[in-house]
């Protein structure tokens, strides 16, 4: 398969007063057609920060300092990260081609808008309809995603719907232009697991039907075994870690990441211990030298407190950043 | 004292919102939070409370503690050297002040639950204070040791809560629940809010201070991966209602309520070979404003029958230590999770 998108060697720094928050600091992954990627790491690691460099939405004090993102429109290859993030060019792409989802629909919809206008909004910008036939567009999004009365409930504002049909109406949203990238900033996480086990099915009947290239960006390795094809793994706005998802569960080799897997309790199968990271993340204005995880880590070594590790690929197509497997 | 002796019991507890409407005020109708449950709790003993947002779980905590006032029913509390329980429900404000030394809560967000004005020893060491505890210089030495305890320093005493992060702030609010050496402790959604491996740390730390203080705690979560690793005994509540109680294990292998296994199916779980089949149960929570008649799962049920559609089902034993609310539950033959 294609890729879709490549980012390579993506910096995007945030100047404050403080000082600089380096929060994506040389990022490099690529999105096959039809894929779902997985993008896992803790609060701050820099993965909302990837997605919103994407879609151009960085805003200030952060730039985007040094990197490529490529998106293969077809057989066009289009440079975002050259883009004016207020161009014509990035804006008939983003919603359109790229399109996101984001953690809380409550505060992502407008509440003063009904939810069918909000999601005609972006069908007639993109898509050269009329009123009428974004608005049968619309309603038929709305029955997609599985909502019930969409004739009734197309014109229902937010607050009249429960979390889960809110979120279903930002898929509908998202997806209403055919996006060949869905980009999902913890699209489940808000929502109970009963609800998230509806959204999750839907989100992975509609990828199969509009061929739809995700990434899933979230910190519940649950929900990345249930659907993730490849994962990333971030830490301090650094990829550490990037497999085929049998792989990273399996054949894991970071030792954040195997700290992640120890972390996490499980329904199923035996009750093992947890043995959790020692630490915290670092404060983001003091970086550690060398490998940024060096200070949590159980096995480090002189190495790693002075120089970085590089992103090496230790097995067929799996790339691990630690100085033990290079 | 025996080991295996009853703590806490609750009786047919129940706590009705009013909703008011209309220029006079009047209640239009009620919410019911929670609508009868029953609850023992030995000492000792983890017990988690599950649901999904809405079914009452925080609530019942809170009434518990009679942080709210139920509407009706008992919790008794067996203190230590008093042959007769106290009851929460009724007792006066003297005992209730009294009372508050053995049962403690801890919030989700450490971020709104500790004081930014206060530094952490005063955080830590103020129960000690309201109840007129030991000397200042006591209660300083106390909050230092509790700090310790939870895994801070003691030169953390003189900083203010956004010096920490959320992990230690919740190890901190942890402290301040201990400081009272209570025998209880309501953990509502403590480890929710925080990332994967600071929840882990907290969740062992949680675990020891339990065997060291010797705590019973109910644990209030969402997170049944959670409930599965710390607790001893789960109830499984919806629309206010317990609808399944059992030993943790059993419960997670062999539900015998159509809403726990469609709930524990619907987890996912962190492991990519493990595929079964969901049971996605249809729709939404309804509103607890006008529940369904009969039993209140039957519009998402999937085994639902006529009866079910019209009486309300009692909370049984169906075997020995397990409750369950369900018309059906003797005749279905329900997923098995125990592979």
């Amino acid at each position: 398969m294609p890729p879709v998108l490549e980012i390579a060697d993506l910096k995007v720094f945030f100047y404050t007063d403080y000082g600089v928050v380096k929060a994506v600091d040389g990022v490099r992954f690529h999105l096959n057609a039809g894929e779902t990627l997985g993008l896992v790491g803790e609060s701050g690691c820099g993965k909302s920060v990837t997605a919103m460099a994407v879609l151009g939405l960085v805003r200030y004090p952060g730039r985007i300092v040094a990197g490529e993102i490529i998106y293969h429109q077809n057989a066009k290859k289009v440079r975002l990260s050259g883009l004016d993030p207020k161009g014509r060019e990035i804006r008939s792409i983003r919603g359109n081609d790229i399109a996101m989802i984001f953690q809380e629909p409550m505060t992502s919809l407008n509440p003063v808008f009904t939810v069918g206008y909000q999601i005609m909004e972006a069908i007639i910008l993109h898509q050269r309809l009329n009123r009428r036939q974004a608005r049968e567009a619309a309603i038929s999004m709305l029955a997609k995603v599985g909502i019930p009365l969409p004739e009734q409930r197309v014109d229902e504002y937010p607050h009249q719907l429960s979390g889960g049909m809110r979120q279903r109406a930002m898929i509908a949203m998202a997806l209403s232009c055919r996006p060949s990238i869905l980009i999902a900033d913890e699209p489940t996480t808000a929502l109970d697991v009963t609800i998230q086990a509806q959204v999750l099915e839907l989100m992975m009947n509609l990828k199969a039907e509009f061929q739809t290239s995700i990434i899933m960006i979230t910190h519940d390795l649950g929900v990345i075994a249930g659907i993730a094809d490849r994962v990333v793994v971030m830490y301090l706005g650094k990829v550490v870690e990037e497999a085929g998802v049998r792989e990273i569960f399996y054949n894991t080799k970071h030792p954040y990441t195997q700290g992640l897997m120890n972390s996490v309790p499980s329904v199923r199968g035996k009750i093992r211990d947890l043995k959790p990271i020692p630490g915290v993340v670092p404060d983001a204005f003091a970086l550690p030298t060398g490998c940024s995880f060096q200070p949590r880590c159980s096995q480090v070594s002189k190495m790693c407190r002075t120089e970085a590790p590089p992103l090496t690929e230790v097995g067929p197509n799996h790339w691990v950043a630690c100085w033990l497997h290079s | 004292m025996t080991e295996n002796s009853i703590l806490l019991e609750i009786r047919n507890l129940k706590k009705h919102f009013p909703i008011y409407k209309g220029i006079f005020r009047s209640a239009a109708g009620w919410v019911k939070a929670v609508d009868g449950i029953s609850l023992k709790l030995k000492k000792g003993e983890v017990l988690g409370l599950v649901g999904e947002s809405g079914c009452g779980k925080t609530t019942a905590g809170r009434s518990i503690l009679r942080l709210l006032e139920p509407t009706a029913g008992e919790v008794l509390f067996y203190s230590h050297g008093q042959a007769e329980p106290i009851n929460v429900t009724t007792a006066p404000p003297k005992v209730i002040k009294k009372l508050r030394q053995d049962m403690q809560i801890i919030y989700q967000d450490p971020q709104s639950s500790l004081n930014e004005r206060m530094t952490v020893g005063s955080i830590v060491s103020e129960p000690l204070l309201v109840h007129k505890i030991g000397a200042p210089s006591d209660r300083e030495q106390e909050a230092e040791k509790l700090l310790k305890a939870v895994g801070l320093e003691g030169d953390h005493m003189a900083r203010y809560p956004h010096q920490f992060s959320g992990g230690q702030r919740q190890r901190i609010a942890i402290a301040r629940a201990l400081c009272l050496k209570p025998k209880l402790i309501i953990a509502d959604e403590a480890v929710s809010a925080l990332d994967v491996s600071i929840q882990a740390q907290v969740l062992l730390l949680l675990k020891e201070l339990q065997n060291e203080f010797n705590l019973t705690y109910i644990f209030i979560t969402h997170d049944l991966a959670v409930v599965r690793y710390i607790t001893n005994r789960v109830a499984v509540m919806y629309l206010g209602r317990i609808v399944e109680s059992a030993a943790t294990e059993e419960l997670f292998n062999n539900p015998q309520h159509p809403y726990s296994e469609a709930l524990i199916s619907a987890v996912p779980v962190p492991d990519p070979d493990y595929r079964v089949r969901r049971i996605l149960l249809q729709g939404d929570v309804p509103s607890p404003i006008d529940p369904p008649p009969g039993c209140h799962f039957h519009p998402r049920c999937r085994y639902a029958e006529d009866i079910c559609r019209n009486e309300t089902p009692t909370y049984r034993e169906l075997s020995p230590d397990r409750f369950v609310s369900c018309h059906l539950a003797d005749k279905l033959n329900l997923w098995s999770f125990s592979k």
